[in-house]
């Protein structure tokens, strides 16, 4: 299973990463969606993907055993997908209402805090 | 299930069953006081008359009780509570040494600043969209992440903090703001998403997210695994956080466009979380992995100085020039990092400790300086002398403690930072360090020249009036200043905390310690 | 989508969606469920009502502001630490009493103040930003 999901996960980041290096916001707020799962999957994978084997430490180790999937990487993505899904709630209004008040989203228009065209300062008193 | 009352198993195993001392509650108190007068501000949204009634004393509350616990981490060393009674490391503890106390301190003492500052600056639609409430919640991120001593947990409150300064970026929701806001939450996203990669392996390799815990455990595992590829990754996530040169371009994108006490606010706080961040996890954690990259850290720093204080001197708004500053004052503390000695080390925390109260009152003052009829331009700004002569010389001496000239707090570190840096033969650093100097002095020297000396264009002397300041812009002005000054005329006692807590990054056996009592003790 | 069928089914498929949230919610602690997943059963029921009966009778049914509700949960969160300074234990830590309510034991934790403080906080801002779009679809 976790070569697959490896394989998978690569795929994510290179989606992600492409969309990322788009210029119309849209696709980068595609992008930012795909990157949390890559990297939720990510960190769920390196926990291993089994099942039905209880995840308990035997008295005579201090490791779980390789048959049990980890838990804590589980509890990480919890907290993760709730921090990535408050994240994309927020740039998805953040991102509309930019287009609302821009009327674009092309980022290379999008140069109302830095104008173009900004005079030099002053050279002499 | 319900109906058992009585617990089956040996409680001491997995629980700590000693009575925790009054005093130790200092270390979880400030976040939770902030959280819980956050959620009270945020129920009084509507009131905004009341929330700085409320949220300038809680802040007061905040510096006392973060002073109170600098005090108790001077006398009694560093403090751990570990959350929820569970044992270390499989309890999210908060570990308080002297290096998050003193940050914690100083930003406590920046956010009053900005609470008393955003009575007049922020008017009553900010206060509706949440100023204060926000001013909290970002207080309650930025003291999680220097007290805590849990690496997700850090992670976390990272994420406190940003999505409160979101709030706080866009309050208005002015087209500039919205564009600003845009870059900063990507780029920001891009950096937190790295960190928690990082992590992800990092609890891969080691097992354990207690900081403590990874500090012993990092030796036994060098040489078997890849910490250089992890280290890198922190770095980088850090270095963005921190705008550190090649991913610095979000924060002067953004930092102009909000409210002038936000401004303030991020210029002084956020990225010295980030700078803190690197201390911790590349000072402390990884020691001999930040030795490997020290060239590497070294010639970012110097890039972040040379190249921030450049862009500074190419621009004519004064706020962007400020926050170009404020990415050269990042290389500066980067350079202590790079170093890593214990002189290198206490010059960056002295560092940070100064530019936190220094940015913060440049902003204030410009912001003022706006108001009075001067404007952030420097083409049309001037007259600013004439028309309140206080407000020039409180921002005169700003302008001189920024740019490290005596008698003022920037002056010290530097000195520390340039001493460290010939110590080990980098003088092409420590070089570095005073050209940016020179440039910085340029900088805000032409600033005052125009802005403050020179009268106002098209204006003759007659028209100008003098004009009195808001009384809480003063007080908060005011205060950051002289704090700047004493740390400036009487820099011992700093000196000596930023020297303390370096040593205790460079030998966290206290730390250890603090969160592992009974291990040490066997 | 404001359909008849839609708009008389709404209210019970609201009704219901809450009261499985607060099921959910309940049994969080030692079984599947919580205050997170329970939040958003309850928001997605808010959503569902605003898409069928529009955004203005979802604040008049909840009374309070959105962002009033998530706030209050902040606090409650937050409080149900703070218990624990009266037990004399580290902050969070699980507190339980087992009053006998009708010759049945019940457990009662600050764990489950704390979840109850979630699971208003996810509804609160949940509900604040879908209502905020909703709002906006119709103008």
């Amino acid at each position: 299973m976790e070569p697959i999901f490896a394989i998978l996960v690569g795929a994510f980041f290179t989606v992600a990463i492409y969309l990322f290096l788009s210029k119309h916001i849209i696709r980068v707020l595609m992008g930012a969606a795909i990157l949390g799962n890559a990297v939720n999957l990510l960190i769920f994978t390196a926990g291993r993907v089994t099942r039905e084997v209880p995840p308990i430490i035997g008295g005579d180790s201090d490791a779980l055993s390789d048959f049990a999937a980890n838990p804590l990487p589980q509890a990480l993505v919890l907290t993760a997908i709730v921090i990535s899904f408050s994240f994309f709630a927020f740039l998805l209004v953040l991102g509309y209402r930019a287009f609302q008040e821009l009327h674009t989203d092309n980022s290379d228009e999008m140069r109302v805090a830095e104008p173009m065209a900004e005079p030099s300062p002053p050279t002499g008193y | 299930m319900a109906g058992k009352s009585e617990p089956l198993a040996d409680l001491s195993v997995a629980y700590t069953m000693d009575k925790v001392p009054a005093a130790d509650w200092l270390v979880a108190a400030p976040v939770v006081w902030c959280i819980l007068l956050g959620a009270i501000l945020l129920m009084l949204r509507k009131r905004t008359d009341i929330q700085p009634l409320v949220a300038i004393p809680a802040l007061g509350i905040l510096v006392l009780m973060t002073f109170a616990l600098l005090a108790h981490v001077i006398q009694n060393g560093t403090v751990t509570m570990t959350m929820g009674r569970w044992l270390p490391p499989f309890g999210i503890s908060f570990t308080v040494d002297l290096l998050g106390a003193f940050f914690a301190a100083t930003s406590a003492l920046v956010a009053l600043g900005a609470g008393i500052y955003g009575r007049s600056d922020v008017d009553d639609t900010g206060r509706r969209y949440g100023f204060y409430p926000f001013l909290l919640l970002i207080m309650a991120g930025i003291l999680g992440a220097f007290m805590t001593g849990d690496i997700f947990n850090l992670y976390v409150w990272f994420e406190v903090l940003l999505i409160s300064s979101f709030g706080l970026l866009v309050l208005g929701s002015e087209r500039k703001q919205l564009d600003g806001a845009v870059k900063y939450a990507f780029l920001n996203l891009v950096a937190t998403t790295l960190f928690l990669v990082a992590t992800g392996y990092l609890y891969g390799l080691f097992g354990t997210l207690n900081m403590a815990d990874i500090t012993v455990k990092a030796s036994e595992l060098r040489g078997t695994a890849p910490l250089m590829t992890l280290v890198t990754l922190y770095l980088l996530a850090f270095a963005m956080k921190a705008a550190a040169f090649p991913v610095n371009f979000w924060l002067p994108a953004s930092y102009h466009t909000p409210r002038l006490v936000v401004s303030a606010l991020f210029a002084g706080l956020l990225t010295k979380v980030g700078i803190y961040a690197l201390l911790r996890i590349l000072g402390m954690l990884f020691p001999f992995e930040r030795e490997e990259l020290s060239f590497l850290i070294a010639i970012a720093a110097a890039l972040t100085m040379i190249l921030g204080v450049v862009g500074a001197l190419a621009q004519n708004d004064i706020r962007r020039s400020l926050g170009f500053l404020v990415i050269s004052g990042i290389g500066v503390m980067m350079a202590g990092l790079a170093l890593g000695s214990p002189a290198g080390l206490s010059g960056a925390i002295f560092y940070a400790a100064h530019s936190m109260v220094v940015m913060t009152a440049l902003y204030f003052a410009t912001g003022i300086g706006a108001r009075l009829g001067g404007s952030f331009e420097l083409t049309s700004a001037g007259g600013l002398y004439a028309r309140n002569a206080f407000l020039a010389a409180m921002t005169l001496i700003l302008f001189l403690s920024v740019a490290g000239l005596p008698p003022f707090s920037g002056l010290w570190p530097k000195i520390m930072l340039v001493k460290a840096s010939l110590d080990i033969g980098a003088w092409w650093l420590a070089g570095a360090i005073l050209v940016t100097g020179l440039l910085t002095t340029i900088t805000v020297g032409r600033i005052w020249v125009l802005a403050y000396w020179r009268p106002a264009p098209g204006e003759g002397p007659a028209t100008m009036v003098p004009a009195s300041l808001s009384a809480g812009a003063t007080i908060a002005l005011a205060g950051l200043v002289a704090v700047t000054i004493a740390a400036g005329v009487w820099p011992e006692p700093v000196m000596a905390l930023a020297q303390d807590a370096a040593r205790g990054l460079i030998d966290p056996s206290a730390y250890v310690l603090s969160v592992f009592p009974v291990e040490a003790s066997q | 989508m404001r359909t008849v069928i839609f708009r008389s089914i709404a209210p019970y498929l609201t009704s219901l969606m809450v009261l499985f949230s607060v099921f959910v919610l309940l049994r969080g602690h030692n079984e599947p469920g919580g205050g997170f997943i329970g939040g958003l059963i309850a928001a997605s029921a808010l959503a569902i009502y605003g898409i069928a009966c529009g955004v203005a009778p979802v604040r008049r049914a909840i009374y309070f502001h959105p962002m009033a509700i998530a706030a209050f949960g902040l606090f409650m969160a937050a409080m149900a630490g703070v218990l624990s300074v009266f037990a004399g234990v580290p902050y969070m830590s699980g507190l339980w009493i087992y009053p006998q309510i009708f010759g049945a034991e019940v457990a009662l934790s600050s764990v489950l103040v704390f979840d109850v403080g979630v699971y208003l906080v996810v509804v609160g801002a949940i509900s604040s930003i879908a209502l905020a779009l909703e709002e906006r679809d119709r103008d």
